[in-house]
This record gives C-alpha cells, sequence and structure tokens, in this order.
C-alpha cells in the first residue's frame, strides 16, 4: 500500500474510533449536569446516586475521549502536511478555537468536578459539571465547523494562488455545519440515551422480583433515557432532512452516491432497501422495494424536483474539475491518471440506510422500553435485557455509519468544491498527504490500531465492571454520605481523607 | 510589532507554559518508582496532580492549534518532518493519561502495577520526543522548497537534537521533585527534598549546555543575557531548596525554564524552521504564517480566551493548594 491509501486508512480508524467515545461524552455529560441539578434543588438521595453511577461511567469513558483526541490534533501535521498547508489560512482558526475555548474548560471543570465534591460549596460544584458538559457541546461545534468547511468551503477567496479566509463569520455560520451541528448532537444525544435503557433496564430486569432499594434509581435513569432517545431521533431526522437538502446542492455527486442513482431521473424514488450488488459497474438497476418520488421530496421538499444520477454527473464534474489528476510527482501513482469521481457505492449506499436504519431501532427500542416499564411494570423475560443492552450498540452503529458515509462520499476530494463558492477552491485527497516514507505511517497505523484495540478492551472490562458494581460501588461509604459537598464549614481537621483520591 | 512577531510569542508562550506545566506532572511519573514505596505513597504521588494533569495537557494541544492556526507551514513541516518521535509521544500520551483515570478503578496488586509502568513509561517518553521536537525547531530539518523533508525518516535524530531532548527531561525530573516537596507532608516531602537536591546541578546541565549549543549557532546578544539568567536562576533554586523553602525554589524552576525559552525562542527568531539544505528554504515567521485577517482573529480569540483560562486554571491551582500527604488518602473503593 502506498503512503496515500495508509494514511486514508488510519485517519479513518482513528477518527471514527475517537468518535465512539465522544458521543457517549457528550450526551452522558450534559445528562450527568441534569442529574446533578435535580439532586441540588430537590435534595432527593435518588438524584445523587444517578449522578454518582452515571458519572462514573462518564469517567470511564472520557479519559479514552481525550486520549484519542490528540492523535486527531496532531494528525494533520503528520500525515496530511500538504492539506494543511493549502487550508491552513481557514482550517486552523476553529481548531485553535477548539483548544482554547473548550478544551481548556473541559479538563479544568472536570478536574474540579471529580475532586471537588468536598472541596467546593454545592452549587459551584454543579456549575463545573455544567461548564464541563457545555463545553464538550463547544468543542463539536468548532470542530464541526472545520469539517463542514471541507463539504462546503466558504469564507475565502484566492490571494497569491492561497485560499484565504475573508470571513470567519461565514467560517463559523456555514449552512452545512449549521445543519450538522444539531444533528450530530442528536446523534451523541441518542448515544447517551440507549446506553442509559439498557444499563438501566439490565439491573431493573435483575431484581425484578426481589427487593432492590435503587429500583428508583433504575426506573428514572431508563424512563430519562427512552424519552431524550425518542427526542434526538425527531431532532436526527428533521436535521437530517435538512442535511440532505443541502447535500443535494452542494455535492450531488454524494447524494446520487447515497442513493445508488445511476441515471437521472424526474421523479426520483427512493429506494429502501437493494438486492444484488450496487457497486455494479453497468448501472443496472439492481433496487427493489422503491418509494416513488420521496427521494425528489428529501432533496428538495417537492415530489417532481429531477434528481441527477451518477453517470450524468460524472461528465458534469469532468468538464468542471478536470478529466486527469495534474501531472504532479507529488501524487506518486495517481500523477496523470483519469480522476475517478463516483466514491464507493456500497459504502454511501448502505451507510446512508444502516445511520437512519439503526438510529430508528435505537429509537424504537426506548419507546418500547418505556411502554414496557410503564406504571410501575418489569418485563420478565430473558428477552428484554438482551434487546436493551444490545440497543446500546445501535446508536453506536448509527453514528460511525453517518460519518463514514459523509467523509468517504466526499471523494476523492478532501475539500470538496463549492458549487457557488469560489472557482477552484477544492482539494484532492491525493494531493493532500504529507511526503512520508510507507514505513513511516506503517509503523504508526499498526501501533495505534493495536494500541486503540487494547484499550477498547480495557474500557469494556471497567464499564462492565462498574456497570455490575451498581450505585454502591460508587456512593462514598462513609456515613456522611448524603451531604458531599457541604463543607461551606472548612474547618475540617488538616488529617481528615480526601473524599475522592485516584 | 508585526502580528506574525506577536502570533511567534504567543506560541512560544504556549509551549513554555507546556513545559512548565506537565513538566512537572511529568517528572511526578519519573520519580514514582523512586519515591512511592508503598501504593498509599504512589496514591499520594499521583493524587498532587490528579485534578489539573489534564488541564496541563490540553496547553500541547493548544501548542499545536495555535501553531496550526497562526503558522500552518511551520506545524505541517515540523510534525511530517520529525514523525516518528512524535508517534512516540502520542503513544506514550495515551497510555499515561488512561493510566491515571483507570489505576485505581480495580482493587489487584497486578492491575495497578500495569498501569504504574504505564505511567512511568508515559512519563519518559514525552518530555524526551518533545524536546526532540523543540531541539529540531531551532537546529533545522532537511527541507525542499516547499518545506517537505528530504532524506531518512530519522533526521531529527541526531546528537544534538538528543541534548535536546535529554535537556527537558532533566528539567522535568528535577522540576517534579520540587513540585512533589511543595505538594506533600511528611515524610514524602523530606525524602522529594533530598532528591530534588541531590539530582538539580545533574538534571540542569544537559538544559544548560543544549542553550550553550543553541546560542553558539544561532544566539543574539539577548539570548545570552536570558542563557545567564537560566544558571543563575538554577543556583538560586538548589540554595532555597536547601533552607527549605520549596515554595521559592519551585518559583526558581519557573524563572530557569522562562528564560531558558527565551533563550531558545529567541536564537530561533526570526525563523520558525531552518532548512539545513538551503537557507532560502528555511521556514520563518513571514513565509509560514497565515494572512492578517486570520491573524486579526485569532488575536481577539486570544485576547479574551488566554487570559479566562489563566484565572480558572489558576483557580483550580488554589482549590486544591493543600499538601497531601499518606493520611489524606481514602480507603480503595472499586466494585
Ligand atoms: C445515531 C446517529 C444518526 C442517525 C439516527 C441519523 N444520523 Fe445522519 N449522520 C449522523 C448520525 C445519525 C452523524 C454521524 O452524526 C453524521 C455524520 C456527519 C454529520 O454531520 O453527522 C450524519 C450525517 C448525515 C448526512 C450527511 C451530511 C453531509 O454529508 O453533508 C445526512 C444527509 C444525514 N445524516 C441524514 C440523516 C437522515 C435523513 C436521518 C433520518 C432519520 C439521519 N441522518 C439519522
Ligand atoms: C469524528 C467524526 C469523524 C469521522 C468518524 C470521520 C471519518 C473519516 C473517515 C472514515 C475517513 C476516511 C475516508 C476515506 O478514506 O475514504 C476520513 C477522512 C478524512 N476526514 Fe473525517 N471523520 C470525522 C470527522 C472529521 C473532521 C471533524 C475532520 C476535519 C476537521 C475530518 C477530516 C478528514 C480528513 C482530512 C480525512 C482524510 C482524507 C480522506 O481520506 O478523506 N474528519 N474521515
Ligand atoms: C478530526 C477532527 C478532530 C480533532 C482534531 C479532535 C481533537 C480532539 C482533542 C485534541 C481532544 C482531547 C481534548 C482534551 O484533552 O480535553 C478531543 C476530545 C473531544 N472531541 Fe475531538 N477531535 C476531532 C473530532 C471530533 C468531533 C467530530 C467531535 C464532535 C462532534 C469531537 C468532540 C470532542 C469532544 C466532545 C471531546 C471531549 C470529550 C472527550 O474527550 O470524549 N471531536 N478531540
Amino acid at each position: 500500500m502506498d503512503v496515500l491509501e495508509l494514511a486514508r486508512w488510519q485517519f479513518g480508524i482513528t477518527t471514527v474510533y475517537h468518535f465512539l467515545m465522544v458521543p457517549l461524552t457528550i450526551g452522558l455529560s450534559v445528562l450527568v449536569a441534569a442529574m446533578q441539578t435535580a439532586w441540588v434543588r430537590t435534595g432527593n438521595p435518588r438524584h445523587l446516586k444517578m449522578t454518582k453511577f452515571w458519572g462514573k461511567l462518564l469517567l470511564v469513558n472520557f479519559a479514552m475521549g481525550v486520549v484519542t483526541g490528540i492523535v486527531q490534533e496532531f494528525q494533520f501535521g503528520m500525515s496530511w502536511s500538504a492539506y494543511s498547508r493549502f487550508v491552513g489560512d481557514v482550517f486552523g482558526a476553529p481548531l485553535a478555537m477548539e483548544g482554547l475555548l473548550a478544551f481548556f474548560v473541559e479538563s479544568v471543570f472536570l478536574g474540579l468536578w471529580i475532586f471537588g465534591w468536598d472541596r467546593l460549596p454545592k452549587r459551584i460544584h454543579l456549575a463545573c459539571a455544567w461548564a464541563f458538559s457545555l463545553a464538550t457541546m463547544a468543542s463539536a461545534y468548532f470542530i464541526l465547523a472545520a469539517n463542514s468547511w471541507m463539504q462546503h468551503p466558504v469564507g475565502v477567496e484566492f490571494v497569491n494562488g492561497k485560499p484565504t479566509m475573508n470571513s470567519i463569520g461565514a467560517v463559523l455560520t456555514n449552512n452545512t455545519a449549521l445543519a450538522a451541528i444539531p444533528h450530530t448532537l442528536a446523534g451523541a444525544f441518542s448515544v447517551a440515551a440507549a446506553f442509559l435503557v439498557g444499563v438501566a433496564g439490565w439491573h431493573l430486569w435483575r431484581r425484578r422480583s426481589a427487593s432492590d432499594e435503587h429500583r428508583e434509581v433504575w426506573r428514572s435513569s431508563l424512563r430519562l433515557g427512552g424519552w431524550v432517545g425518542v427526542v434526538a431521533f425527531a431532532v436526527l431526522a428533521i436535521t437530517g432532512d435538512m442535511q440532505g437538502k443541502l447535500m443535494f446542492e452542494q455535492q450531488p455527486m454524494k447524494m446520487a452516491s447515497a442513493e445508488a442513482l445511476c441515471h437521472t431521473e424526474k421523479p426520483a424514488s427512493f429506494s429502501i432497501i437493494a438486492i444484488g450488488d450496487v457497486a455494479n459497474a453497468n448501472c443496472e438497476d439492481v433496487k427493489t422495494f422503491n418509494v416513488p418520488a420521496l427521494l425528489s421530496f428529501l432533496a428538495h421538499n417537492d415530489f417532481s424536483t429531477e434528481v441527477k444520477g451518477v453517470e450524468n454527473l460524472v461528465t458534469e464534474y469532468q468538464a468542471k474539475y478536470g478529466t486527469n489528476y495534474p501531472n504532479d510527482p507529488a501524487l506518486g501513482s495517481l500523477a496523470g491518471k483519469p480522476i475517478d469521481y463516483v466514491p464507493s457505492l456500497p459504502v454511501t449506499y448502505w451507510g446512508f440506510r444502516i445511520m437512519i436504519g439503526f438510529g430508528a431501532i435505537s429509537a424504537g427500542i426506548g419507546l418500547l422500553a418505556l411502554w414496557l416499564t410503564r406504571r410501575g411494570r418489569i418485563p420478565g423475560g430473558r428477552w428484554f435485557p438482551l434487546m436493551v443492552l444490545g440497543g446500546i450498540a445501535t446508536p453506536f452503529i448509527g453514528n460511525s455509519a453517518g460519518w463514514i458515509f459523509t467523509e468517504m462520499g466526499r471523494q476523492p476530494f478532501v475539500v470538496a468544491p463549492n458549487p457557488t463558492g469560489v472557482e477552484g477552491m477544492w482539494m484532492f485527497t491525493a494531493q493532500a498527504v504529507s511526503r512520508l516514507t510507507a514505513g513511516e505511517v506503517l509503523t504508526s497505523l499498526i501501533s495505534l490500531t493495536v494500541l486503540y484495540a487494547v484499550l477498547g478492551v480495557v474500557e469494556l472490562y471497567l464499564m462492565r465492571k462498574y456497570v455490575r458494581g451498581g450505585v454502591d460501588a460508587v456512593m462514598p461509604p462513609a456515613a456522611d454520605s448524603d451531604h458531599p459537598g457541604d463543607s461551606d464549614d472548612s474547618e475540617d481537621s488538616d488529617d481528615q481523607a480526601l473524599s475522592f483520591a485516584y | 510589532m508585526t502580528l506574525e512577531t506577536l502570533w511567534f510569542a504567543i506560541v512560544a508562550l504556549f509551549w513554555l507554559g507546556y513545559l512548565f506545566l506537565e513538566g512537572f506532572d511529568f517528572g511526578v511519573g519519573m520519580l514514582l518508582p523512586v519515591l512511592g514505596k508503598t501504593n498509599t505513597e504512589r496514591r499520594v504521588l499521583v493524587n498532587t496532580i490528579g485534578p489539573v494533569w489534564d488541564g496541563n495537557e490540553v496547553w500541547l494541544i493548544v501548542a499545536a492549534g495555535a501553531t496550526f492556526a497562526a503558522f500552518p507551514g511551520w506545524y505541517a513541516s515540523l510534525f511530517s518532518g520529525a514523525y516518528l518521535p512524535l508517534l512516540l509521544v502520542l503513544l506514550a500520551l495515551i497510555g499515561r493519561g488512561v493510566a491515571f483515570e483507570y489505576r485505581g478503578k480495580v482493587d489487584s496488586e497486578r492491575w495497578r502495577r500495569v498501569w504504574d509502568r504505564v505511567i512511568i513509561i508515559g512519563s519518559w517518553i514525552p518530555p524526551l520526543g518533545v524536546g526532540l521536537l523543540l531541539a529540531t525547531t531551532v537546529l533545522g530539518l532537511p527541507l525542499d522548497a516547499q518545506g517537505n523533508r528530504v532524506g531518512s525518516p530519522f533526521e531529527s535524530v541526531r546528537w544534538d537534537t538528543l541534548l535536546g531532548a535529554v535537556a527537558i527531561v532533566g528539567f522535568s525530573l528535577v522540576h517534579g521533585a520540587a513540585f512533589l516537596a511543595l505538594k506533600t507532608t511528611g515524610d514524602l516531602r523530606e525524602r522529594a527534598r533530598t532528591i530534588a537536591l541531590r539530582i538539580l546541578p545533574v538534571g540542569l546541565l544537559p538544559l544548560v549546555a543544549f542553550l550553550v549549543v543553541v546560542q553558539a549557532r544561532e544566539g543574539k546578544l539577548w539570548t545570552l543575557v536570558s542563557l545567564v539568567i537560566v544558571v543563575l536562576a538554577a543556583a538560586v533554586a538548589w540554595l532555597r531548596l536547601y533552607v527549605n523553602r520549596d515554595g521559592q525554589a519551585f518559583a526558581a524552576l519557573a524563572v530557569v525554564i522562562t528564560a531558558a525559552a527565551v533563550t531558545f525562542f529567541g536564537a530561533l527568531y526570526p525563523n520558525v524552521l531552518p532548512s539545513t539544505l538551503d537557507p532560502a528554504h528555511s521556514l520563518t515567521i513571514v513565509n509560514s504564517a497565515v494572512s492578517h485577517y486570520t491573524l486579526t482573529v485569532m488575536t481577539w480569540v486570544g485576547a479574551f480566551g488566554a487570559p479566562a483560562v489563566l484565572i480558572y486554571q489558576g483557580w483550580t491551582y488554589w482549590v486544591f493548594r493543600k499538601r497531601i500527604g499518606v493520611q489524606h488518602i481514602p480507603a480503595v473503593h472499586a466494585p
């Protein structure tokens, strides 16, 4: 494999992996802050138990999100140095803002939250939880603004042949970003929601016939998760529809590939599922279950719009962006070769359906769990824990599929051209990669993947342990555990043990 | 002062903040097997930095991010040019960060021993790698006209850059020992102080030697002044430790690393990454910088963001200002 392919594998693996931790952190941190707010306002110990239990699982996950994020920050310079030089004028700014305005807040206030239970007044301690969880959303905002610029470059002009930012406002209010941000955040909440439903459902079920002093903890958590999941899915569908319409204008090839739509159709039908090989080069229609005119609606809000197919778009793209790569030795084996404008059709077609499908399954399981546990009921069958625990995986799969679709659907561009933007503002992925030796990238690809795999196992092991440990494992054993955070009277003796220590 | 110069200073400031803050973090990790004889002692050591290490590490992320935002050419050429050393830093930081969080999550001697080892290794490698990276940026890489490294993946590993690597390791070790003398009580404090006294002269020698090399090659008159301050402040640090004034010794070490950064980045200026092949290919603050518009935007962001960071990060150190000792460590509580 050459450097380009290795670097792409590495970016894909490390980013998708990072994005397994990220949505759980975002969603769970906000929900934990809400639980703690409930505790501070009502003083109900159930809310404290919820805060402590879900907070502990949040921390186990957070550590992995942080360390995998550092790799992301460095990777642009390490393996995509040509990209970094080309887009640095625009792309570096949101990344630096993310660090300065979000990561500092996140890490500092998380430290205060973890270790501050007995050092800070209750309300200040609660404010730390909010600072930290809102900062995770802020970091999502900045990084998604950066990513959306790659999907739809705005706010730039060419000065001396280099892309130069002329409006930070345009970059930060890119319509692509304004649709992607709520969509991604809703995806994060659907992850946290399924996590709550799964873990709490299992606990409820496990002690369904015995007495369980913590039953209300699990019941509240399950109901919270169920409702959050349903609302998140509604937001996902609405914002996803907005994204689809933007994609139709901004990246028509991605839209056509998502549908494996070979020929232009008017009105275009939406394929629910395909039987046969969607990547078939002869572009035979392999779709079976089609909903007439739905694709036209998704693309343009009416049932008659023409949606262009892959074949027509290839000709259009060739006319606009060239038929062959430049004859530049930096392009390696691709130099002078024809450009393949069609992204991998199986990936885009199935990626799109897996995203929507698994998201819907996740919300459906949440809804079902709400129904089954209504008014004090607890289902008895063995299928119930299997369903809710299995349901935890579904939004993770949906999120990953969404990203893989978004990023691979953008190929062969790393910066996709904006049809209404500045002429020439695009970059091919093949031009973006660093001039490294294949050995270097292979070394990093293997070592990072192996390390991630090992740590993934460790995280799952710890998650399982703390899930099983339940509430008792996370509540401080001391008798005065009802009043952590109440130490405004800080005349405590100098030798008193810390309420929490690593 | 031009915007480019301002941003060069800001980037230097972030690196300085990183070396200062995570420097003692690393030192604490390196000293774990030396000072932590029992599990409780090791927990004391880890908990001196427990609430703050993540915030300290963000200085590295922002140093990289600010370099990207202001000097993408510098970020791109340095990070791809020193690819393998940086990879080692990343692998070590990944293990180390997880280790702090996971070490106490299972009550088992074997579990803790594994993570202790990860902390130790993960605290030695990053200062080595970061030192090598910074030494490379001042001493140069064989760059072609596009800013790409020519030659082997190991162009950044030479005797002079290795000296820079050892310099940062030595400083971190001393800094960590002084920090522990400041943050612990009882027996641990005494032992940390003794170690700090013993290793300070040896530990800071590579830093001085490295700065002399830098000064000899690229120095200016005023960087010579700061080099002298490095040596003087090191002597003060030792003397203050000797008379049991941990806080003042720690402050003197802050002066050491600040003056070292002044010499270092002062010698580099106005280059950011010289080419050892042809001075015409060298990256400078002008040819690697972004447009004035972007620099202006970033200046506003920095003007609001950076003071806020200093305030709330300073506040954390105040909240967790108490010294800790073995008597403060609660019993292990894990499922
Ligand atoms: C659980 C997660 C989840 C669920 C249920 C959905 N999505 Fe999604 N989707 C994502 C998670 C996601 C994501 C991972 O968050 C992506 C990747 C990039 C982005 O902005 O969000 C994404 C991207 C994404 C894009 C690509 C945007 C682009 O490439 O510019 C479109 C068109 C949609 N989504 C549309 C939908 C629709 C119509 C849904 C209907 C219910 C839907 N998504 C559900
Ligand atoms: C966190 C969610 C993200 C995921 C899961 C993700 C996923 C991927 C995947 C799977 C690829 C490989 C595509 C291919 O090889 O065809 C890729 C490529 C890439 N993505 Fe993303 N991405 C994410 C976010 C981002 C963001 C936020 C940025 C920029 C800020 C970004 C920039 C890139 C770049 C530079 C490449 C390399 C060029 C390429 O192969 O396309 N990605 N990403
Ligand atoms: C390829 C692009 C990306 C880069 C360069 C990147 C960078 C980073 C870095 C350096 C960290 C560690 C911060 C710390 O130490 O506190 C981090 C964590 C985080 N990132 Fe990413 N990230 C990327 C993709 C994303 C995306 C797409 C999102 C959200 C939609 C996201 C959201 C977060 C959040 C919320 C955290 C903090 C919580 C956690 O660590 O789990 N990141 N990221």
